[in-house]
């Protein structure tokens, strides 16, 4: 075998240069190892990173393949009877059911109809599907169904219909939800994971990785100075507001499992651009990096649940970010990077020290480090 | 945070880099014990900002790349058994065994739990009396002494269904064995400061007395790293080879006396080997016959356990500074966090895996033959 760059210990390679050659593609290669690909579901393969999207390209997409699924955007757009219809559908599983600021109840509405706005519809309709474990308490399913209402209330969208299954004890974690929902997409606006280009501006709606360490919080019994709410909110009132200055938003995108850094490679990807992030522009709240350096976590790969990152041609990025700073889910919007030619399908950040790095996207479950 | 935030200061780092470059006449190889220092230093990028005859060769100091492969396959036996809880640290769920990982085991049906600290694990063990709890104690002086705390609480508190899989190491001896390697390039170290807040830097002067080498005991946040390096520098430059304490807000020069009396009393120094590197003479801690009961090895009997490391993971070179993580051929194809051949591609403290994570944008496109080289690899497996 024949190995070039294998030098001797005497004359050690040049430190890697800061300058950015184009991307060595690791795209498409195949392993033979056994440890590649788990015969079994591992937990992994739902956390929102590499494995989820190799789950779904190589188990589902070929067998579901048509041309809308291989838009992969957040919801599905479709023409039906003259009308552009988007729809998504999103299961949740999170535990505990409450947590602070918000429950599953406000995630089932607000994970669907933040899908449907990302493609710049304006939500209508919801499913809501219980599958409730036997044992749970009624009150508390009770509780789960009219947060859920008032969220509905609260995005002006009605859940329309839905369905309940029992499973027996042990074969769930309490309730499960899922929801379905269709929105129609204006005329002129065609937002999609593949629109970015080289020039356009990254900008997201304000804090990161808040609902995360939120979730961590309660459920790991982990205290991190003052209580840390969830951002859990829906985002179509701030979608309306942007369309409001041009319908020429490129991408829109929230970044939930996986985070920030799941999206913007996602987009890379699907855009064939580069993604130069600045470190120092990133709204990451104090509790957020003090969590994130306790457990050894990226806060880039840390869920949202009401953030969004918008890709926008820089000659309306000014007008945007005035126009979502006015909106409540939007004050604090921040720039924090631009789309390249450099780097294609990758996502780089300028530390704060003025060097340069890779932002990768998570590959299964976050994992705490040992120290 | 306290004491983290002044210490990311771009502006001070600034006046630290300054300080290095007018002081650099001469290239110099220096050794960075600490896995979280490496994974600070390619995170931050400060090696990049450094004058071009400043190396910093990554040291073998990450728990999870260093424990064997041996009790790596024990824990994936203990763990699979039924009547087991296996706690762990989250990062060593990923790291492959011969065949398996700890997933694949909590897959397989395994009561396989990710705790954050090793007394949570002594709370499941109460919790679920008529269940076998077993905690996957690695790592090195830093988490030593909470392991050690676990079984020295379990043995006070009488919970005989808690027991503690050792494999500690210490990082005084791999120092002397990287030392005395033929192929020893390294002219300082930055000693690992959180190894030195437990304790303390009494066992260094010899060592630098002996191999001529400065050891500056180094923190982690990037203004911490820079002064390790200044101060390094201003040594070799200068001609001493001295023990200094760059750290001094955290480590005491005693160390924590407490946990050291607990250490003596929970371990004891035994041979230990590494992963990648080999046996190593008195580096690592078992537990002492007045805790045998509470040994896992002991407990379960999985000392006969069979073991074959990949023949193409360079992890070892990688871990003794020999090479750097991207001159292995399996590095970025056959070798990825997501696959990883070795566990220096595991945890994000492995250097492998700093570099796939941080670094592979800027890595001189060395290999053509990238795309086709996973045929070429094939057979590894």
């Amino acid at each position: 075998m024949a190995e070039p760059f294998v030098t001797a210990p005497a004359s050690p390679p040049q430190e890697p240069s800061i300058d950015l050659t184009p991307a060595p593609s690791f795209e498409g290669w195949t392993c033979p190892l056994p440890l590649r690909d788990s015969p079994t579901v591992v937990m992994g393969h739902g956390g929102g990173g590499q494995m989820s999207a190799e789950l779904v390209e190589h188990v589902f997409l070929p067998s579901f393949a048509n041309h809308t699924l291989a838009q992969l955007g957040d919801s599905a757009v479709m023409e039906v009877a003259g009308v552009r219809m988007a729809l998504s559908t999103d299961s949740f599983v999170v535990r505990p059911l409450f947590f602070p600021g918000g429950s599953i109840g406000d995630l089932a509405v607000n994970g669907t109809v933040n899908d449907l706005a990302m493609s710049g519809a304006t939500p209508l309709f919801l499913s809501a599907a219980f599958i409730l474990e036997e044992g749970t308490d009624v009150t508390q399913v009770g509780a789960v169904a009219e947060r859920l209402g008032r969220a509905a209330e609260r995005a002006g969208v009605q859940v329309v219909t839905g369905d309940t299954k029992v499973v027996e004890s042990g074969h769930g974690d309490g309730v499960y939800i899922n929801t379905s929902g269709i929105g129609v997409v204006p005329a002129g606006v065609d937002i999609r994971p593949d629109r970015a280009r080289p020039g356009d501006v990254v900008i997201v709606s304000g804090d990161l990785g808040v609902h995360g360490v939120a979730v961590m919080s309660v459920r790991e019994g982990l205290q991190f100075g003052a209580e840390v709410l969830s951002d859990c909110q829906p985002l179509n009132g701030l979608v309306q507001a942007m369309l409001a200055v041009t319908t020429d938003l490129h991408v829109l995108r929230d970044p939930t499992r996986g985070g920030l850094a799941t999206s913007l490679n996602e987009i890379a990807k699907s855009s064939g651009v580069g993604v130069t992030l600045d470190e120092r522009l990133l709204p990451i709240p104090d509790v957020v990096s003090d969590a994130c350096a306790f457990l050894g976590l990226d806060p880039l790969q840390v869920a949202n649940e009401g953030k969004l990152v918008a890709i926008v041609p820089a000659d309306v990025a000014d007008d945007v970010l005035a126009a979502m700073r006015a909106h409540p889910a939007g004050v604090g919007a921040a720039v924090i990077g631009r789309c390249v030619e450099e780097h294609p399908g990758m996502v780089a950040t300028r530390t704060g020290f003025g060097a340069e790095r890779v932002v990768d996207m998570p590959i299964g479950e976050q994992l705490p480090r040992i120290c | 945070m306290k004491y983290l935030d002044e210490f990311q200061d771009p502006a001070l780092a600034e006046r630290l880099l300054d300080d290095i470059h007018a002081t650099t006449e001469h290239p110099w190889a220096m050794m960075e014990v600490c896995g979280g220092q490496t994974h600070s230093i390619i995170r931050h990028g400060l090696d990049q900002l450094l004058p071009d005859g400043i190396e910093l060769i990554h040291g073998p100091g990450c728990p999870v790349c260093v424990t064997p492969l041996e009790v790596i396959d024990k824990a994936l036996e203990i763990a699979a058994r039924p009547d087991v809880i296996f706690c762990s640290f989250g990062d060593m769920l990923r790291v492959p065994g011969s065949e398996k990982d700890l997933f694949r085991v909590k897959s397989a049906g395994g009561d396989v739990r990710v705790v954050y600290s090793p007394m949570d694990a002594l709370t499941v063990a109460k919790e679920n009396p008529d269940r076998q709890v077993v905690f996957f104690g690695i790592g090195f002086e830093t988490t030593a002494p909470p392991n050690a705390m676990t079984v020295y609480q379990a043995k006070k508190l009488g919970i005989e269904n808690f027991s503690l899989l050792v494999s500690h190491v210490r990082v005084p001896p791999a120092i002397e064995a990287i030392m005395t390697s033929p192929v020893c390039r390294v002219q300082a170290f930055l000693a690992a400061g959180h190894v030195c807040t437990v304790m303390g830097f009494s066992e260094y002067p010899p060592l630098a007395e002996r191999f001529k080498v400065p050891i500056v005991v180094t923190g982690f946040e990037p203004l911490d790293i820079l002064e390790g390096i200044r101060r390094t520098v201003h040594q070799l430059e200068e001609g001493r080879y001295e023990v200094e304490n760059a750290y001094p807000r955290v480590v005491a020069p005693e160390g924590n006396p407490i946990a050291i009396e607990m250490l003596e009393d929970v371990f004891e120094v035994v041979d230990r080997s590494w992963r990648g590197i080999g046996m190593i003479p008195q580096s690592g801690w078992r537990l002492s016959e007045r805790y045998r009961a509470y040994d896992a090895e002991v407990r379960f009997d999985v000392g006969d356990i069979d073991t074959s490391e990949s023949a193409v993971c360079r992890s070892g070179e990688v871990l003794q500074g020999l090479i750097k993580p991207h001159e292995c051929s399996a590095f970025g194809t056959l070798c990825t966090p997501r696959n990883p051949l070795g566990a220096t591609m595991v945890s994000s403290e492995g250097a492998c895996a700093a570099y796939y994570l941080y670094r592979r944008m800027q890595l001189p496109a060395q290999r053509p033959a990238q795309a086709g080289a996973p045929e070429e690899a094939t057979p590894v497996g």
